[in-house]
């Protein structure tokens, strides 16, 4: 199983939350983030940086069937 | 060039005048867009007034909050600002952020948009049972945004009385005397501490009661930055809100070609909060200056390793450069970028909260109080003197009964 990771560049405030939580899946550019690999190995902080992004700018979807993982609908 | 030698100006410019912004701003962003200043406490420092520079200096991490702590840092009044997480850079601030930033996601600021609303109907019935003419500030700005707080945050609602007055103490300028501001902040701290003690024996479906835990069972901030912490979500939580409520308000009496198109669509508040948050000047100056941790080119100077700069957000809201006509307050205005609620890691926690509440408020009052208007001439408003943010102290309305 793995995971995609997308990041709404225009909505992101630049807040550095998703890089603070999981600096190995998002990096700032700049003022932007955007995530280091598109596709993952699933990993708790991933959704912990989706979940807190203050303008919810990160979605976490299952690569297979595209369904969103995070954040909790 | 402007270097750090040259003269700094005396900052703020001039005395806030209701909501109008000084327009030297404009002519900073013109001709000198870093200049050197000198507030009223502390070092000089360089005031950053364009869209670019201030986002610059708000995200980028050559600039620094935590290094204010060891440095005189600018500011409006002569007592050190308290700590907490406002004084911090990531990754320590990024601990605390994340204890509480789930809180306030746009998710879950929905969810509490019914509640909201059902206290700002139960707030414009009690208007409409006393009758025209109403306070907006005492009946409608400042139970909102409180009530409001209290309930996610866990703190008594009967106890507003006592800690209304003590967060003066966090955004007084001259309203207070020193000593004042030290008792109040004391007090306010003491009355947390009992509220978290309380949780503590018996913890509640609250924030509060989520933070206690993230202390307790998994040690994640100490208790002094839990204390400071619920403080903060509680003063910020609430007089930016109560304050803004009525500047848009008054934004809006006196455009009323602007109130009377969204009258008529009033599916569009959401667009007007946004392009009221943009036009707005809350705060009366720039403040909690960042320093730079290596030289940075900025604005055409070099802003050397150590040196302060504030932003002047209201300036870079009105920045020719990203806004159409940007000193006038218009509905046709595109949504834009706005930094209103800052921007990069200190970005405002509750921006969500705050748009949800003050889409809420609008949208209650153009429904309910039909032909909403000033009740005094405008000129009779009183504003806020001595704080750091602008607001009218009250603000009689008048609206049409039925005959
Ligand atoms: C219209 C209302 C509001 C406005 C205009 C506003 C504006 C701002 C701005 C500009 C900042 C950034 C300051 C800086 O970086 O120098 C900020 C930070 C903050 N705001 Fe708000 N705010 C509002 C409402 C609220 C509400 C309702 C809360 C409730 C939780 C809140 C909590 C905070 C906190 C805790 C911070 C510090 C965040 C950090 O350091 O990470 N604000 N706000
Ligand atoms: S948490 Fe959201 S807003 Fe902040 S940097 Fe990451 S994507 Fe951008």
């Amino acid at each position: 199983m793995s995971w995609l990771i997308e990041v709404d560049g225009p909505s992101c405030i630049g807040s550095g939350m998703c890089v603070g939580m999981a600096s190995e899946h998002f990096e700032l550019r700049d003022g932007v983030s955007r995530p280091l690999r598109s596709q993952v190995e699933p990993a708790d902080e991933i959704v912990d940086a989706a979940e807190s992004c203050p303008v919810e700018a990160i979605t976490v979807r299952d690569a297979e069937s595209g369904a969103v993982i995070a954040p909790e609908p | 060039m402007t270097t750090t030698e040259s003269t700094p100006r005396s900052y703020p410019f001039s005395a806030a005048e209701k909501l109008r912004l000084d327009p030297f701003y404009a002519e900073l962003r013109k001709t000198e867009p870093l200049s050197r200043v000198q507030l009223p406490y502390g070092q000089p420092a360089w005031l950053a007034t364009r869209y670019e520079d201030a986002k610059t200096v708000l995200a980028d991490p050559r600039f620094s909050r935590a290094a204010a702590v060891d440095n005189d840092e600018p500011r409006l009044r002569s007592r050190r600002p308290a700590g907490g997480i406002l004084a911090m850079d990531p990754p320590e601030h990024t601990r605390l952020r994340k204890l509480v930033a789930k809180a306030f996601t746009v998710r879950r600021v929905e969810r509490l948009r019914p509640r909201a609303q059902e206290i700002a109907d139960e707030l414009a019935d009690g208007m409409l049972e006393s009758g025209s003419p109403a306070e907006l500030v005492e009946d409608f700005a400042l139970p909102l945004p409180i009530t409001v707080i209290c309930e996610l945050l866990g703190v008594p609602y009967e106890d507003r009385a006592d800690f209304r007055d003590w967060s003066d103490a966090f955004l007084s300028t001259t309203k207070l005397t020193e000593q004042q501001v030290e008792d109040y902040i004391d007090r306010f701290q003491n009355y947390m501490a009992g509220l978290i003690e309380r949780r503590r024996q018996q913890p509640e479906d609250d924030l509060l009661s989520a933070l206690v835990e993230a202390r307790d069972e998994h040690d994640k901030l100490s208790e002094q930055e839990l204390v400071e912490l619920s403080v903060g979500i509680l003063v910020a939580g609430h007089e930016t809100t109560a304050s803004q409520i009525p500047n848009f308000v008054y934004v809006l009496l006196t455009h009323p070609e602007q109130l009377e198109q969204l009258r008529q669509q009033p599916e569009r508040v959401p667009e007007a909060v946004e392009e009221l948050l943009r036009y707005v000047p809350l705060g009366v100056s720039a403040a909690f200056p960042r320093y730079a941790l290596e030289d940075v080119e900025l604005g055409g100077v070099l802003v050397r390793a150590g040196e302060p700069v504030v932003v002047g957000v209201a300036s870079a809201n009105r920045d020719e450069e990203v806004f159409s006509d940007p000193e006038r307050f218009g509905l046709d205005h595109e949504a834009g970028p706005h930094i209103g609620f800052g921007h990069g890691p200190h970005h405002c926690l509750g921006a969500q909260l705050a748009r949800m509440e003050l889409q809420v408020a609008l949208e209650t009052l153009l429904a309910r109080l039909p032909g909403l208007r000033f009740a005094v001439p405008e000129d009779e408003v009183p504003w806020k003197t001595g704080m750091i943010v602008r607001g009218p102290l009250s603000l009689p309305v008048a609206w049409d009964t039925e005959a």
